[in-house]
């Protein structure tokens, strides 16, 4: 039996058997991951609603920038994260550095312009069926980025899902604030960065294989909302 | 149907939304007065020269081929739309936004996607209206307009037909002065027409103004007191519905009541 082959087996025990190790890493991404989500949710619905039904100056590279940032790499955005938080930066004073509020922050910064430029089209979508109905009835536009947010609910489920994806999946970013400090900062990817450069490929692959069930599993989400989307839609 | 001596032309008694003294006077705000409206989309005039008064008390239909300008005429009306040149004026003030005390119904229904009750309620809630208020007029609307058995179902699970009538519906539990209707029955089959028909009727008699479009000779012919005869952008003709269809004065009209083709 190859090392890989010994591994992977070693890796389906880890995984199967829940080890404590394991476990806690696990939580410890969703716990950061979800925590980023919901941030990312409640700044991005609302600026793409923002950005669909409202017009001010600037509006347009508003715009342009999110799509743009949809891009950032991760490491920039860590890096970035990490000037404001250090002793020297802006927000120094409350010694975030390393620890998971940075992660959760820099995973926010990174996720909410995916969930802003993605709900934004549906807005778009949903406001040029609306807008006739929604003005002639008298709804002022934040009144109807109210109620379009409300019908758009099962539309606006896979924008967030994509966010979830993107922040679950990254390293550079939570490798950067969080510092990959064991029981503290340590996460899924910034595991089995750190494993499979000592050679223990076990816990890396336990953990890739948890990734890429999670990965599947909000794949799936993401199509089942969009179904139900589809059919709420007649 | 003319009945016109029977509705206040300059007061009515509307109640204030959100108001918990009782009613309140809301003055008319008819008559609706388009003055040299015309209006362009790029370099093609849409409408040309529009002038004419609506006054309360008839049932009025704008009649006239497909493309004769009756959509624009009654979003210009409403105020979704601002004509390019020439005003819309309500007792002789220009409109902002969309002014209050009229609602308009369009061709194809817009329906939340929550339940019938819910649409309804949707307007009377952003006319600041309290909850006990909006539970009675939104069994009155639901049985003025026969929709009673379907208060609870999701509104887009609805026949076209019954959407058409929970539009309608949705816009007279606004209590409006002026409702105006975009052909609120084309494309219904003869029941369905028949239903929305009946609904109208009783909004008319309610008092409220009725202002809509069709290209339904027939239905202008059942419905109408007063019709304004567009064609290609142009009004040709503003006159009594018994004097319309006895003697049309234009060539167009005269054509069009003999039910020849107009384009």
């Amino acid at each position: 039996m190859s090392d890989v082959e010994s591994a992977l087996l070693s890796a389906v025990r880890l995984v199967f058997t829940l080890d404590r190790d394991l476990a806690e890493i696990i939580g410890l991404s969703m716990r950061v991951s979800l925590s980023a989500v919901a941030v990312a949710a409640l700044i991005g619905v609302p600026l793409g609603g923002a950005l669909a039904l409202l017009r001010f100056p600037g509006r347009k590279t508003v715009i342009v920038l999110l799509n743009a940032f949809m891009g950032l790499p991760p490491v920039v955005v860590g890096l970035a994260v990490y000037l404001m938080l250090s002793r020297l930066g802006p927000m120094g004073v409350f010694g975030l550095l390393y620890s998971p509020a940075a992660m959760i922050i820099a995973q926010s910064v990174l996720v909410t312009p995916i969930v802003a430029a993605l709900s934004r089209q549906v807005f778009v979508d949903f406001w040029s069926e609306y807008e006739d109905q929604l003005r002639s009835l008298g709804a002022g536009r934040g009144r109807a980025i109210l109620t379009l947010a409300w019908d758009a609910r099962s539309s606006l489920v896979p924008p967030v899902l994509a966010g979830f994806g993107r922040a679950t999946a990254e390293v550079g970013a939570v490798m950067i604030v969080g510092g990959n400090i064991d029981h503290v900062t340590r996460v899924m990817t910034t595991t089995i960065a750190l494993e499979t450069s000592k050679g223990n490929l076990a816990m890396a692959m336990g953990l890739g294989i948890v990734l890429v069930l999670l990965s599947l599993a909000v794949n799936a989400s993401v199509f089942i909302a969009s179904e139900a989307a589809a059919k709420s839609g007649r | 149907m003319g009945r016109s001596d029977q509705y206040p032309s300059v007061l009515q008694t509307v109640p204030g939304p959100g108001d918990f003294r009782g009613p309140r006077m809301v003055p008319g705000i008819l008559p609706l007065e388009v003055r040299r409206v015309s209006l362009d989309m790029g370099s093609r005039r849409l409408l040309d020269d529009l002038n004419f008064t609506v006054k309360s008390g008839s049932f009025t239909i704008i009649l006239g081929p497909n493309g004769a300008g009756k959509s624009l005429t009654l979003r210009l009306c409403h105020g979704l739309l601002r004509p390019t040149v020439g005003e819309v004026l309500w007792r002789g003030i220009a409109a902002r936004e969309v002014p209050k005390h009229q609602t308009m119904v369009f061709q194809r229904p817009m329906m939340l996607r929550r339940s019938v009750t819910a649409n309804i309620e949707y307007g009377l809630r952003l006319q600041g209206m309290g909850r006990r208020q909006r539970r009675e007029r939104i069994a009155e609307v639901l049985k003025l307009a026969g929709l009673e058995a379907l208060a609870g179902r999701a509104a887009r699970s609805l026949s076209i037909g019954e959407q058409q009538r929970v539009a309608i519906a949705r816009a007279w539990a606004l209590r409006p002065q002026v409702l105006f209707l975009d052909e609120p029955a084309a494309n219904l089959d003869p029941s369905a027409t028949r239903a929305i028909e009946g609904v109208l009727r009783a909004v008319h008699n309610s008092g409220t103004k009725i202002v809509m479009s069709t290209h339904d000779l027939p239905q202008a012919k059942r419905l109408a007191d007063e019709i304004l005869f567009l064609h290609r952008g142009r009004l040709l003709e503003q006159s009594s519905a018994d004097t319309f269809f006895d003697n049309p004065v234009t060539t167009e009209a005269q054509a069009f009541v003999e039910g020849e083709l107009l384009w």
